[in-house]
């Protein structure tokens, strides 16, 4: 028998190579038959015509001083350049978190690690920022790779990683904001892409736990919190986001109390906090949903209790299975940020239009556009790229 | 040592005269469907009982009714002194004591196979980590797939699946395992290993409860065969009474279809 089976394995053949040359290649896909070749013609010369405009404009045409001469104003806008070494340290203090995550964790956190150190490189090489800029980018450079190295080879635990990151929040909030140390920055001089930044990282990490109980709530079997969930999720769910941030300009001053007053900024954080939350609320619920039945009663079998059964077995199998969806939340959320320019705060958006209706820089609106477009697509390119990352990550073992 | 103490009287066979399990006039409902008739069971320490029955005889749903998976409409459930009301504390106790085996495994995907045995030690049980660490490795060496331990459950044949699910639920060390139809899911190549890991169970003198169609099992194993038929108890006996002097006509065509 074992002898048989020896003779069956000998037999084996290698498969047939499949790799071809690029010639190979194009006749395959590309010009096998007349109807394709005519098309891969067509489309050769189009696509040849839009990448030649494009690389042309950016390349001779387009002026890009407008960008470079306003680019303090693109980033943190009307921070007092005075305190600017406030904005600079709480740089510092991510790029730290970044570095020490890269050295400990690796993978999903170096890459991210090295996106970032892309854009100080470009930065600190580029012609236009000033030497004090370039003096603070070498520290971002050495703090990063001083993290990295921390974390490489003396940071054991990822709690204390973990602990970094919570404690960091709060230490880049007293740079910006002062806390009443620092001289205090009133908010509508927090403009920029640091706003953009701070009201989307606020929205989405502040609207997960949130969506996480909404969803929890929603299928709780006590119906006051049950009813109460539904009832926001829907009604938030029906509201555009434009509309929540007008409410909390216009009407949320009404309904306080005299004297009291909630900073403009801080109304459309939690406006738009509220309205993700709804939204993440949804997707937890799908990722609820996608557990199958066995899990509980294995759990329960076992005797879990219906909290530890939530923490330790659903959720993060729930958690695991909506990464994608999460993140594609997130990016949205990050993207709709720009709609604060409609009601009067400055963004990167809000910045763009002031940029461009100044005299000085009279008709160079395609400049910035394209360039407030390509920021947002780097950051929303590096979530997605993440998200991807981390999923396949973890779908090894998994299943 | 155990098989040499299990007798072969008829009626309820004792191991110990310590009833551990005790079911009395269990009647459920799904909707309008009545799916369990007034059962009445009781089941000594100790003791090995085999439940039969034709698909939809409601054989699981009874099992499940034991450690509270199913809650029943009327009856009462006692298992070991604990009665199984809808007080959580008590369903808790019950869950404690009792052990279950899924058809589908039912391990926990995201956590490696040592993690699945540590969960109810650590956290229902509330061991040290070290001690629940132990448990599991000897209990994964119980089952014969010590080398197993740090992999996740997707890495694993049925059958070893099957075998890491019982040793999660031996390690609450349960008074009583309760198997759902512990070999209905798996590769026919892989029945054997699961059930030789259940003979050695019950061999140590664990009481057991098995929802099973392995007739071979079932006559050498079982301390008494249970067969259901249309959410009622048919018919009561050894595996020997059952398997060759059947009482009942319904037993009869049960068996002529299955053997």
């Amino acid at each position: 028998m074992s002898v048989d089976l020896k003779i069956i394995e000998a037999k084996q053949i290698a498969p047939p190579k499949t790799s071809t040359n690029a010639w190979e290649w194009a006749k395959k896909n590309l010009f096998n038959s007349w109807l394709n070749t005519i098309l891969t013609f067509i489309a050769s010369a189009v696509l040849f015509q839009i990448i030649y405009a494009v690389f042309g404009w950016v390349l001779t045409e387009a002026q890009w001083d407008v960008i470079t001469e306003n680019y303090k104003l693109f980033m943190v806008g009307q921070y007092p350049v005075a305190q600017l070494w406030r904005m600079w340290a709480a740089l510092t203090t991510l790029t730290l978190m970044f570095g020490l995550s890269a050295g400990r964790f690796k993978g999903t956190m170096l890459r991210l690690s090295g996106i970032l150190l892309i854009v100080y490189l470009i930065h600190l090489g580029a012609p236009f920022t000033s030497g004090s800029t370039k003096i603070w980018l070498a520290t971002q450079i050495s703090i990063l790779a001083l993290g990295y190295l921390i974390g490489h080879y003396f940071v054991r635990a990822k709690r204390f990683t973990l602990i970094g990151w919570a404690l960091s929040i709060p230490l880049i909030l007293f740079f910006i904001q002062g806390f009443g140390i620092l001289p205090a920055i009133r908010t509508n001089v927090w403009n920029g892409l640091m706003l953009t930044l701070l009201i989307a990282v606020f929205a989405i990490l502040v609207s997960f736990p949130i969506g996480i109980l909404l969803a929890l709530g929603r299928t709780s079997h006590l119906p006051v919190i049950k009813y109460f969930c539904i009832a926001y999720i829907e009604l938030i769910r029906g509201i555009p986001l434009i509309t929540i941030f007008f409410m909390a300009q216009v009407l949320l001053p009404l309904f306080l109390p005299t004297g009291l007053t909630i900073d403009n900024v801080i109304r459309v954080m939690l406006g738009a906090t509220l309205f993700t939350s709804a939204y993440m609320a949804e997707n937890v619920r799908g990722g609820l949903q996608s557990i199958p039945n066995g899990q509980y009663e294995a759990a329960k079998a076992i005797g879990l209790n219906p909290v530890q059964t939530t923490f330790f077995i659903i959720l993060p199998q729930a958690l695991r299975a909506i990464i994608p969806t999460i993140v594609g939340q997130s990016i949205a959320m990050f993207k709709d940020t720009s709609l604060v320019a409609i009601v009067g705060l400055v963004d990167l958006l809000g910045i763009a239009q002031s940029v461009k209706s100044n005299p000085e820089f009279l008709g160079r609106h395609m400049e910035v556009y394209v360039f407030v477009a390509f920021v947002y697509w780097v950051i929303a390119y590096s979530m997605s790229y993440s998200s991807r990352r981390i999923e396949k990550s973890l779908g090894i073992g998994e299943r | 040592m155990a098989q040499t103490q299990r007798s072969i009287e008829v009626g309820p066979v004792t191991k110990t005269d310590k009833m551990i399990i005790k079911c009395e006039g269990i009647n459920k409902w799904y909707g309008d469907m009545h799916v369990l008739k007034d059962v009445n069971l009781s089941i000594n320490k100790g003791e090995v009982l085999v439940i039969l029955g034709p698909s939809g005889s409601g054989k699981s749903t009874f099992i499940r009714t034991i450690n509270g998976l199913e809650p029943i409409q009327q009856g009462h459930i006692e298992i070991d002194g604990v009665s199984l009301t809808h007080d959580l504390k008590d369903i808790e106790a019950i869950r404690k004591e009792t052990g279950m085996v899924f058809q589908q495994f039912n391990l926990f995907p995201h956590m490696t196979i040592l993690k699945n045995i540590m969960l109810g030690p650590i956290w229902v049980k509330k061991k040290p980590k070290a001690e629940a660490e132990k448990l599991a490795r000897e209990l994964l060496d119980r089952v014969g797939i010590p080398e197993q331990a740090d992999k996740y459950p997707g890495q694993l044949s049925g059958g070893q699946q099957q075998r890491v699910a019982i040793a999660r639920a031996l390690a609450m060390q349960p008074e009583i395992m309760l198997f759902d139809e512990p070999t209905s899911a798996l590769d026919p190549e892989m029945i054997k290993e699961v059930l030789d890991v259940m003979k050695e169970l019950a061999r140590s003198g664990m009481t057991m409860l098995c929802v099973t169609h392995e007739m071979g099992f079932a006559r050498e194993v079982a301390d008494r065969i249970v067969l259901f038929d249309g959410g009622e108890i048919v018919e009561t006996g050894t595996p020997e009474q059952l398997f060759d002097h059947p009482q009942h006509e319904r037993t009869k065509l049960f068996l002529s279809q299955i053997l």
